[in-house]
């Protein structure tokens, strides 16, 4: 279980556990570039902070392109499948009525309410799909005990590579980030 | 005084030889420096040359510190109207609908038209935030906000009237597919019942739209409120006699509801995804609901009602009226907060005229549509409706087959209806009138009203004069009409001033966005793209 982590555990000299080093950055363009450095150090347990959505910082952190749109767009598809099959239910079986002599089953009348049952469905799921792929909500995290690091809210860029990352060397992580152009690098504790 | 070309004055900044502090002085053709006429300048979204942290301090600053003195009276008012209204709500719960001036010849009359003024009302938000978001209209990033806080308030007020005008409230459950102990089921086949799943559907999705939005506005003045905490060991408290500070709660409250956010960017990614999804899925969405609040009419067999236009004309009206009424609560909440017009500027301004200005052609494309229609169908019934019930006023009544004098009772509504709807937005082809907020606004005031009259005079004229003589009689609104429907105004008024004092009123982390220095690649190919 505890060897998820890597071999050592680095401690500060409190003897405090470290959760990872975090570096900030000036401009957008300075991340983007410290970002393709870290990750053509190989490094895959490390993020970027910036309030807002950097445009490009994906690429610049090599990540994949997200599962969600896929898993949304099932969901969706089975939100729509289940609205007409219980439309066609209630009308055809659990509760048939004549109605202007129209017939029991009929998917015509049924494509709004259809329509609807799908994008009900594909709109929880993005919402709620996002917030699971993020594991979010997640109301605790060693980043957020930082008085600096609560200002990337405000305008700070960080970067903070992970202790847990199997490449991770506290000496290296600093020299990297220093290197890309970083300030006020600092230890984070767990 | 020098003449400096706004373009010109950042780029300079950008070069260092122009101080960020100097006053910028524009030409005055350009307004604050956003009306350019030139397709090769790019407007500024945020005036000044605002940094990240100063839009953080803007923004946060509504909900941070005390409004002006404006703010008791105002919210007095909307909230004394809100209280009127649901004391009419529950006068009329208590009496019955008899209270209303419905009779058996108008059976809906200001509960519809007020249900469905609201609802269209709403659809501007969801333009703004879906559709302007598809089309990468970068402008939409300082009014999506309010724009579907707005869309969320106008739903509720509209979603109380079809509640409220069944009667016998009680069983008001019935129209949602309930297993119950008759095992009687909602007819699927009514337009009536695609209205309740749209209506509520479009709710639902709307509030998910705007929270998820929201979420990173909400970590910020979670972040704001935890660094006063731990910077400044007092601060002020709730209440003189309750020792917990003001800032404690914000970090509870603006916490527990940014879900532990923390601006990470693999969850940005995921983030960005599902906002375009929801604005993906918004948009067949806002275009469905209102075809099915029209398909309420249009699949009834009522002259006046039964016509296939009906969708695209009622959905082209209800983001007319909607972004008339985003402008009736924008011009004046950017003249009272401070620093709003460097976010909310006049371009914006003059953009949302030019969509009423588009918008409102379409209506009238549709009314003389209406008319054509009913002249080269050669249905007389739809001829007599559009020609006696809409257009003719007394004094060009004609002589009938019977003798009698034929005229549009309610040609006064019809005629209210074009004016304000066809005619006023006429005046935003002046440059002049379109950039100016005074203009916009009156505007925007007359076609609010002209989109309530159109649905008065959609609903009731028609229903006034149905098929056979027995079912023609008029509508005469009560003092209870009238200001339940005031009281929506109060509700709406009251929620709007609510949000605008409690939550992030603008898309912050948008914004910034937006703006030149979020650019990574600024510095290498500038308006390479």
């Amino acid at each position: 279980m505890s060897n998820k982590r890597s071999k050592t555990i680095y401690k500060t000299p409190q003897g405090a556990v470290v959760y990872g080093v975090v570096a900030e950055f000036d401009t957008p363009a300075s991340l983007s570039r410290a970002a393709e450095k870290v990750r053509d150090a190989g490094y895959t347990k490390w993020d970027v902070y910036s309030p807002f959505p950097v445009h490009g910082i994906e690429e610049a952190m090599g990540l994949p392109a997200t599962k969600l749109p896929l898993l949304t767009g099932l969901v969706g598809l089975c939100g729509a499948g289940i609205g007409l099959i219980f439309q066609w239910w209630v009308t055809a079986v659990a509760y048939p009525m004549v109605v202007q002599g129209k017939p029991f089953f009929a998917w015509e009348p049924w494509t709004p309410v259809t329509f609807e049952f799908g994008v009900l469905f594909t709109a929880f799921c993005s919402l709620l799909g996002m917030l699971a792929f993020n594991k979010l909500p997640m109301w605790y995290h060693p980043l957020m005990k930082k008085e600096r690091f609560l200002r990337v809210s405000d305008d700070r860029l960080v970067i903070c590579i992970e202790t847990s990352d199997p490449k991770f060397n506290i000496d290296s992580a600093r020299n990297l980030l220093e290197n890309a152009g970083g300030r006020h690098i600092d230890l984070v504790e767990e | 005084m020098s003449v400096i070309h706004p373009d010109e004055y950042t780029a300079g900044q950008i070069a260092g030889t122009v101080p960020i502090d100097r006053p910028q002085v524009v030409d005055a053709r350009t307004g604050d420096g956003t009306l350019i006429d030139d397709p090769a300048v790019r407007a500024p979204l945020v005036l000044n040359n605002r940094s990240f942290h100063d839009i953080t301090e803007t923004v946060c600053g509504y909900v941070e510190k005390t409004p002006g003195g404006w703010w008791w009276p105002l919210f007095g008012v909307a909230n004394m109207l809100a209280a009127i209204g649901t004391a009419m709500i529950l006068y009329l719960l208590i009496t019955g609908v008899g209270v209303w001036g419905l009779n058996n010849r108008v059976d809906w009359a200001w509960d519809i038209t007020n249900f469905v003024f609201w609802i269209g009302i709403g659809h501007a938000g969801t333009l703004i935030s879906a559709i302007l978001c598809l089309l990468k209209q970068k402008w939409r990033t300082s009014i999506n906000r309010a724009a579907e806080a707005m869309t969320i308030f106008a739903v509720i007020c509209a979603g109380t009237f079809p509640g409220i005008h069944v009667g016998r409230i009680w069983f008001i459950w019935m129209v949602f597919p309930i297993p119950n102990a008759n095992g009687i089921w909602p007819n699927f086949r009514s337009p009536l019942l695609w209205d309740v799943f749209a209506v509520s559907t479009y709710a639902t999705v709307s509030a998910l739209f705007w929270y998820m939005g929201m979420i990173p506005d909400l970590a910020t003045l979670r972040d704001r409120a935890a660094l006063r905490l731990m910077k400044n060991p007092a601060g002020p408290t709730v209440a003189p006699f309750l020792n917990i500070r003001v800032d404690e709660v914000r970090a509870k409250v603006y916490g527990l509801l940014s879900l532990g956010w923390r601006f990470s960017t693999r969850h940005w990614q995921n983030y960005e995804k599902a906002y375009l999804m929801l604005a993906g899925i918004s948009t067949p969405l806002v275009l469905s609901v209102h075809s099915i609040v029209s398909f309420d009419f249009a699949t009834s067999v009522l002259p006046g009602w039964h016509t296939t236009i009906f969708p695209p004309y009622f959905v082209a009206g209800a983001i007319f009226g909607g972004f008339a009424m985003v402008l009736l609560l924008m011009i004046p909440a950017r003249e009272l907060y401070p620093n709003m017009k460097e976010l909310i500027t006049l371009r914006h301004l003059e953009n949302m005229a030019k969509i009423l200005l588009v918008t409102g052609m379409m209506v009238g494309f549709a009314y003389s549509m209406e008319f054509f229609i009913a002249w080269y169908s050669g249905n007389q019934y739809e001829a007599d409706v559009f020609l006696f019930n809409r257009l003719l006023p007394p004094w060009w009544a004609q002589v009938g087959e019977d003798g009698q004098l034929k005229y549009a009772p309610y040609w006064w509504a019809y005629w209210t209806m074009i004016f304000c709807n066809v005619v006023s937005p006429q005046l935003f082809w002046f440059r002049r009138c379109r950039t100016s907020p005074l203009w916009i606004f009156v505007v925007a005031l007359f076609v609010t009203v002209g989109m309530w009259f159109e649905r008065f005079v959609i609903i009731v004229t028609s229903l006034h004069r149905a098929f056979l003589p027995g079912q023609w009689g008029m509508f005469y609104p009560t003092w209870v009409d009238i200001l339940t429907f005031a009281g929506t105004v109060g509700i709406f008024l009251t929620l709007f001033m609510l949000f605008l004092r409690f939550l992030p009123a603008f898309a912050m982390s948008e914004i910034k966005n937006v703006t030149p220095q979020a650019n990574p690649h600024a510095h290498g190919h500038e308006g390479g793209h």
